[in-house]
């Protein structure tokens, strides 16, 4: 198992390539927030349980294996702000080597 | 007025354990929470979520730990204050603290302990520019008199339980009523996504989906709604209303305890945590989720940890002249502020020394 290279674009619009371990159980959250890509209590602030989607992110080229969106992920997106229709919550993207290459976007913060 | 010797702002797991480990020291605590029920996150959020990281619990519901939480602290008869948000604090001549909640209720206490966790729980409120001027003059988050919407143009934003049932109930008392939501789908329960279809049919209400509200105009109070469709973006539709109402769904903002004078750090509390988890306000602890020092956790079990912590210095804050030992439950046992007992059998205690 090896790092894969994920693109993150901030929020201040600067794409972060990043590599991305696949043998820690991460999710693409917890990514985000270990290479503090934005600022502290802005992303994740439910710890990864699909429940505030303050980890929202735009997928942006979609050649990649996504796990589909649980019941739980499509209800809170169902609340959430700035939703387009690439959206998903980062905090349930698990880190695998399918998603090398993968680049997403981070939804702006809501209110 | 209520009076305790440790006022505790947050009734989460941090907050609850804190009530036992201020028993054992003879402390009696009150616990004031904006939700309806102790618990915090556990009980309103995640209640039938597993947690693998207590201590002798392999694995236990959320819901169920916050209720062995409330058995173990029974002996220590706290208050509550629910319901409430804590609002505002004012520092006595004697360094004793009164905090007052957002209904007016006062509580009188030496310590005052935070353990509010990410924060008391508020609407989510649309990204909308100019939403903050309307505020209670047509936009409201919660409906808490729904008398107010008699005969009046409510326009309901949302797609979950809360939009639902709030547009099934109005449709019988305002003049009309819109349901916009942003996708054509419910995530509501099925009964109440057939009740708004049907009322939609009859024209009872205006169902309005692929689109969200993006703009509110009107004078002084709000007039207009502007509606954006998905179809076509740049076509905007006005839609006249006397009310305006998002339900989105809570978010934790960490409230009026940010204006309190407290040294923030991160949208988190900053602490000392290499003594007692005291922050800059003599008097004023932050233990659990709330607080932030170098090399936080944020777990649960930490939060005990510093509930036990945060006591053994309160105790000494209330009273300077008396020596303390820490002691251990095993030998000691724990005595209720109930008359109740609990301890080893004393030929056990024996074995042990």
């Amino acid at each position: 198992m090896s790092d894969i290279k994920i693109t993150i674009i901030d929020r201040e619009g600067e794409a972060h390539v990043v590599d991305a371990p696949t043998d820690m159980n991460m999710n693409l959250m917890e990514v985000v927030r270990s290479f503090e890509l934005a600022p502290e209590g802005t992303v994740g602030i439910c710890g990864g349980m699909a429940m505030c989607a303050s980890c929202q992110c735009y997928i942006l080229n979609f050649e990649h294996m996504l796990p589909e969106q649980s019941i739980e992920e499509e209800d809170m997106l169902d609340q959430a702000f700035f939703v387009q229709d690439n959206s998903r919550l980062s905090c349930q993207i698990p880190i695998t080597e399918e998603l090398d290459g993968l680049e997403v976007k981070l939804a702006p913060e809501a209110p | 007025m209520i009076k305790t010797d440790i006022l505790i702002i947050g009734a989460g797991p941090t907050g609850l354990f804190a009530v036992f480990e201020a028993g054992l020291l003879k402390l009696k605590c009150h616990l004031i929470d904006a939700l309806p029920q102790p618990g915090g996150q556990c009980s309103e959020i995640y209640p039938k979520k597993p947690i693998y990281d207590i201590p002798g619990f392999p694995e236990v519901l959320a819901g169920d730990l916050v209720t062995n939480l409330m058995e173990q602290i029974k002996p220590f008869e706290p208050g509550f204050t629910l319901g409430e948000r804590a609002q505002t604090i004012d520092k006595q001549e004697d360094g004793s603290f009164i905090v007052t909640t957002n209904k007016g209720t006062k509580h009188h206490a030496p310590v005052v302990v935070i353990a509010g966790g990410l924060g008391s729980f508020e609407p989510r409120k649309p990204p909308i520019a100019n939403i903050a001027q309307f505020e209670d003059k047509g936009v409201a988050y919660i409906i808490r008199e729904p008398e107010v919407y008699r005969d009046k143009k409510v326009v309901i934003a949302g797609g979950g339980d809360s939009a639902l049932d709030w547009a099934i109930y109005l449709a019988d008392i305002a003049k009309e009523v819109s349901l916009i939501h942003r996708r054509k789908d419910f995530r509501g329960a099925l009964d109440s996504v057939e009740k708004v279809e049907e009322l939609s049919k009859i024209g009872k209400i205006n169902l309005i989906t692929d689109a969200e509200v993006t703009d509110l105009q009107g004078e002084n109070e709000l007039e207009n709604v502007v509606i954006t469709h998905k179809a076509s973006a740049s076509e905007k539709e006005i839609k006249e209303t006397d009310y305006f109402i998002p339900l989105f769904g809570l978010s934790p903002k960490l409230g009026p305890i940010a204006d309190w004078g407290l040294e923030i750090e991160k949208n988190a509390i900053k602490v000392d945590n290499a003594y007692d988890y005291q922050t800059n306000i003599p008097g004023v602890y932050a233990i659990g989720d709330v607080n932030t020092y170098p090399g936080k956790l944020k777990l649960i079990l930490c939060g005990f940890h510093e509930a036990a912590i945060m006591c053994q210095s309160a105790y000494q804050r209330i009273f300077p002249d008396k020596k303390y030992v820490m002691k251990y439950t095993t030998v000691s046992g724990v005595s209720g502020f109930d008359g109740s007992k609990k301890e080893a059998k004393k030929e056990v205690v024996k074995s042990i020394n």
